[in-house]
């Protein structure tokens, strides 16, 4: 039997285990929202397309499935390109469906006509314009394939019009071949095996793991490696999660704002072992002081993230989960060697001991006016051990890191490679469908949040009961400590002085809005905001001119942390 | 340093333009670019000299790997191959000029491909640096107009990649 793109396209979600897609209508998806109404998917209606993209974001981390997002053409394609940069630069595996005018129109300036798959190229793994309904199937299953295998990432399909239109006999292939594709997924033997002997052969080892474990979902295997040697593990932001914070074994994160034993260990370090990492500038500082006694094992799906940034002496291509299993089994046959590499390494814990005794991660407290990062510590100390958090990003995303003490993978969602303030919000949304019954909590600063507060609607409309919690200092906090820290205190444009009811927004949009404006009325606030159902807001008067530290100065090296004000 | 880098594509639509925003979105210089189909018209053939040092050359070979359109990457560096190039060269040919033109065009076995009392056309093959010579000794004789295609290039030997493998 014929269908037409439109039913295709919907049948092809439909085989591919989608439940639930995050969207907005427009001229030229009308088909394909007239046909949702006869497939068991599940539409959310979000209040800009940017924030349908970060919402099928937010599914995406939450669930590791694939998230699916639908806008039209022109503007509404435009306007997803935020959050497929966002979802590119943290290797999310979305599909984006953008709609497009009727081939014949394409490239004549039609109406609402813009170039997506040119405007696309660089911020998607891949990306297609149908031209032909016969493609379509192919196309799409090729997509989600794309989009989760190798190292994940964003891909999107414009569909025109004509196309959606037209119809065609509808079979969906089995199976993919794509002769240019072929992930590494296992780990070369003989480089494992080397690795071994360089782990066996170290006297100060870090394990440095990077967002890739998340995405592997490697975190039992990470844990197995690092208890089996004994070895201190940081994290960069991306995988805070993924290793429990409350581990012996965990430093925390590194880099700028990471802890100053995390630092100090990579610095003194003799082995690192990148696990999934990328050595983002924010991680190494200065790289000419990373790791600088270091020999370098990088393990990573993605061959091009290897040797990009810093040298490495051994490279591992592979998926972590395959190669983290390897190495732990290749190090079962050596029982006795790791027994003594465990008693060799003891005296570098106590040196970590000695740097975590010496500058824990701490804050002044203060009875009078509310520290963001104690409403950090209560929020955690109140929330359940598998709520999910979402960030936005600026000072609010680093204190929330620092103070959390993430414990299970994939609870912490925030935009890490791109930074994109307004991410939390929508991802939470996104989160909390794929999640109906689990905690769901968005931190904000009152800056991040008004980037994409229209989501609030959304929530509502679907009773999704975020809470989100706004730590508002009336300021662009974390530019403002730059310009406070190297700009000799000129506050060009940071402030945002407008004193916003965030109680009355709430409000506004059906939500329930609370406010705390000292240290003692923060735990009732949380409690209250736990209690209720659905959507809430919890403004918390922060500390305006508070600093997030300790701070590496971009450009400085790790060993050179700031950390008083 | 100077490296050659054969690129094996899907014949799709857009492909060139990925390939050129790799170069361009990293700040990669692409010197000269050719392509064509191959003897498979499902996949075309990237010829591209690109410079930069080692660790550049990686990073290009391993990008141009990533993605999903790129089939093969052929990096020529070290290796032994055949490199040609082609020029259509115009140069004035006045009365006292024209036999020099055509002397030079003999020595390099070049062709005249076009005739006109003030102007001959001259077709060149061969390695860049043969066609280089040529146009350094017509340039004081007056070139009108000036292409060149780029090398195409193919690694010595009997073995070769024809298509699907």
């Amino acid at each position: 039997m014929k269908k037409t793109g439109s039913q295709i396209l919907l049948e092809s979600l439909v085989l591919e285990g989608v439940d639930t897609v995050f969207g907005y209508p427009g001229g030229t998806v009308i088909n394909i929202y007239n046909d949702l109404m006869d497939y068991p998917i599940k539409h959310i209606l979000n209040r800009h397309e940017q924030g349908a993209v970060h919402a099928a974001d937010g599914y995406a981390r939450a669930t590791g499935k694939v998230g699916v997002a639908i806008a039209t053409s022109g503007p509404g394609a435009t306007n997803t390109i935020t959050g497929i940069a966002t979802a590119y630069m943290d290797s999310i595996p979305l599909v984006v469906i953008t709609g497009q005018v009727p081939t014949a129109l394409i490239g004549n300036d039609a109406f609402q006509e813009a170039d997506i798959i040119g405007i696309t190229r660089p911020i998607t793994k891949h990306n297609y314009l149908v031209k032909d309904v016969k493609d379509l199937a192919r196309i799409i299953k090729q997509a989600f394939y794309i989009a989760r295998t190798g190292r994940p990432g964003p891909v999107v399909i414009d569909l025109p019009k004509d196309v959606q239109m037209a119809s065609t006999k509808f079979e969906y292939p089995e199976t993919v071949e794509i002769r240019g594709y072929k992930p590494t997924y296992s780990g070369n033997p003989r480089q494992i095996e080397k690795a071994v002997k360089m782990i066996l052969a170290a006297k100060k080892p870090v394990i440095y793991v990077g967002g890739g474990v998340t995405l592997s979902d490697a975190s039992n295997e990470l844990l197995g490696f690092a208890e089996t040697i004994q070895a201190p593990v940081t994290t960069t932001l991306m995988a805070m999660a993924s290793f429990p914070r409350n581990n012996p074994l965990s430093l925390g994160m590194l880099g700028m704002h990471g802890t100053y034993y995390a630092n100090m260990a990579i610095t003194h370090s003799d082995l690192l072992i990148a696990v999934g990492a990328r050595f983002d500038d924010r991680v190494t500082g200065k790289i000419a002081t990373f790791a600088p006694h270091a020999k370098i094992i990088h393990i990573d799906i993605d061959p091009t993230s290897i040797k990009k940034n810093v040298r490495v002496d051994l490279p591992i291509v592979g998926d972590l989960k395959d190669v983290l299993q390897k190495m732990v089994a290749d190090l079962g046959g050596h029982a006795d060697k790791v027994k003594e590499l465990v008693a060799t390494l003891a005296p570098w814990r106590q040196e970590i001991d000695g740097w975590k005794a010496k500058h824990p991660m701490a804050y002044q407290a203060s009875d009078k006016i509310i520290k963001p990062q104690y409403v950090i510590e209560k929020l955690r100390e109140l929330s359940n051990d598998d709520a999910i958090v979402t960030t936005e990003v600026g000072q609010h995303q680093m204190w929330t890191a620092q103070f959390f003490e993430f414990r299970q993978p994939r609870t912490f969602l925030t935009s890490g490679g791109l930074g994109t303030m307004g991410y939390g919000l929508p991802a939470a949304l996104g989160a909390q469908a794929a999640f109906p019954e689990r905690q769901v909590i968005d931190i904000s600063g009152d800056g991040s949040f008004q980037m994409n507060s229209q989501e609030l609607a959304t929530l509502v409309q679907y009773r999704l009961p975020v809470k989100i919690v706004i730590l508002n200092n009336n300021f662009l906090g974390m530019v403002r400590q730059w310009q406070q820290l190297f700009f000799d205190r000129r506050y060009s444009q940071t402030c945002m002085e407008l004193p916003i009811d965030f109680v009355k927004l709430a409000e506004a949009y059906g939500a329930t809005g609370l406010r705390a404006t000292s240290p003692d009325e923060v735990e009732e606030v949380i409690k209250q905001a736990f209690a209720t159902p659905g959507p809430v807001i919890m403004e918390f008067k922060v500390a305006r001119e508070e600093n997030v530290l300790p701070m590496v100065p971009a450009g400085a090296g790790l060993n050179e942390m700031v950390l008083a004000s | 340093m100077k490296h050659t880098i054969s690129v094996l594509v899907e014949n799709e639509f857009g492909v060139l333009t990925r390939v050129a925003g790799l170069f361009s979105g990293r700040g990669f210089n692409i010197e000269s670019l050719s392509v064509a189909p191959t003897l498979d018209p499902s996949i075309s053939r990237m010829t591209i000299l690109t410079r930069g040092d080692d660790q550049i050359l990686e990073q290009i070979t391993k990008q141009l790997n990533k993605l999903i359109d790129t089939i093969k990457v052929i990096d020529f560096t070290g290796q032994d191959f055949i490199e040609r190039e082609m020029a259509l060269i115009k140069v004035t040919a006045e009365e006292e000029t024209r036999a020099e033109v055509l002397r030079i065009v003999d020595i390099f076995r070049a062709k005249v491909v076009d005739v006109t009392p003030r102007s001959y056309t001259v077709e060149i093959t061969g390695a860049p640096a043969k066609i280089d010579a040529i146009v350094e000794l017509l340039r004081p004789l007056g070139i009108k107009e000036l292409v060149r295609s780029g090398p195409v290039v193919l690694g010595r030997g009997s073995k070769g990649w024809k298509g699907a493998e």
